[in-house]
């Protein structure tokens, strides 16, 4: 029997390759997008937006990170691009969490394949998580 | 599911173009901005091109090693802490779109896999190892690490306040159709 099952490390690579050239508009639309507006919206914006309140920034973080969607790499992207604008650290990370976990434009499909009452129900605890999570991170890396 | 990507394909093209058009509306508004908006762009791209190369070695063994098969065999068995580690390690594993994985997560509902396994299954979706060099790249080791724990061991609360919310619900809804009668 050989080690290496090379069809199948052959359709591994196929789908991997074929994964991030599927995502390269994304990813050149969002860099783009994230530096439109760095350069074109002031620090000063976010920070009225973000006021440094510790739970109230990391739930404003976390309904913006439920509101938007797309691939984790774009969250990242625009949670470094946050960060760089002056929104605090709970905030961003409340933001990428719940990029990753709550999916309201998926909820439809969700709630088709495992049921309504479970789509709603896994959103609404990822919710609260990603602020529970954000507040966590950023006080153990306090710690640290 | 033909159609469904032939729209999120052509979805993505809609969105550079989109942010191309918002380019051009920058440099009419603003023709100043135009080279600090390149500059930084060109700066960024250059500065994530060369982890392409680690994401794409780490989704060819993800995609090697981990199928759909593997997972319904240890999450389809309801084995306590075990089914907690295999939720855990399957969703950080799994990759692709998510409604991928809807038919299997609603054939193993159906066989009776917990609810709470399934949120915490999904849950951990949201951390993608293929793109944990672009979080480190971002954000450093250190937050990369202590995000990803905190949100892998949260994953079973998670798991079970969902269960415990649908329960109630479902309770809900039974005593006040047992009261119409």
């Amino acid at each position: 029997m050989a080690l290496i099952d090379f069809h199948k490390l052959k359709i591994s690579h196929k789908k991997a390759l074929g994964g991030i050239i599927s995502i390269g508009p994304i990813i050149l639309g969002v860099l783009l997008l994230v530096s439109i507006i760095n350069v074109m919206i002031p620090e000063s914006f976010y920070t009225k937006v973000f006021t440094g309140n510790l739970w109230l920034d990391a739930l404003k973080g976390s309904l913006l990170g439920s509101l938007l969607t797309g691939n984790p790499v774009t969250g990242y992207i625009l949670g470094n691009g946050f960060l760089s604008a002056g929104v605090s650290l709970i905030a961003v990370t409340s933001f990428i969490v719940a990029w990753t976990t709550v999916g309201l434009v998926q909820l439809p499909a969700e709630a088709l394949a495992l049921g309504k009452t479970f789509a709603i129900y896994r959103n609404i605890s990822a919710f609260i998580m990603a602020i529970i999570a954000a507040v966590l991170s950023v006080l153990i890396l306090q710690i640290l | 599911m033909n159609t469904k990507n032939k729209k999120s394909s052509k979805g993505k093209w809609v969105f550079l173009g989109f942010v191309l058009l918002l380019l051009l509306v920058t440099s009419i508004v603003d023709a100043a901005k135009i080279q600090p908006i390149l500059k930084l762009y060109s700066k960024t791209l250059l500065q994530i091109a060369p982890i392409f190369i680690l994401v794409y070695v780490i989704m060819v063994l993800t995609n090697y090693f981990v199928n759909n098969n593997s997972l319904k065999k240890h999450l389809g068995e309801d084995a306590g802490s075990k089914a907690w580690v295999i939720a855990i390690v399957s969703g950080i594993l799994s990759i692709g779109p998510v409604y991928m994985w809807y038919p299997l997560m609603h054939d193993l509902q159906k066989k009776g896999v917990k609810d709470r396994f399934i949120a915490t299954f999904l849950y951990n979706r949201g951390i993608k190892l293929q793109w944990l060099p672009m979080l480190i790249l971002y954000f450093g080791l250190k937050y990369s690490l202590v995000v990803l724990v905190v949100m892998a061991v949260l994953s079973i609360p998670q798991g079970i306040l969902t269960e415990k919310m649908i329960q109630k619900i479902k309770l809900f809804n039974h005593k006040n159709n047992t009261l119409k009668f």
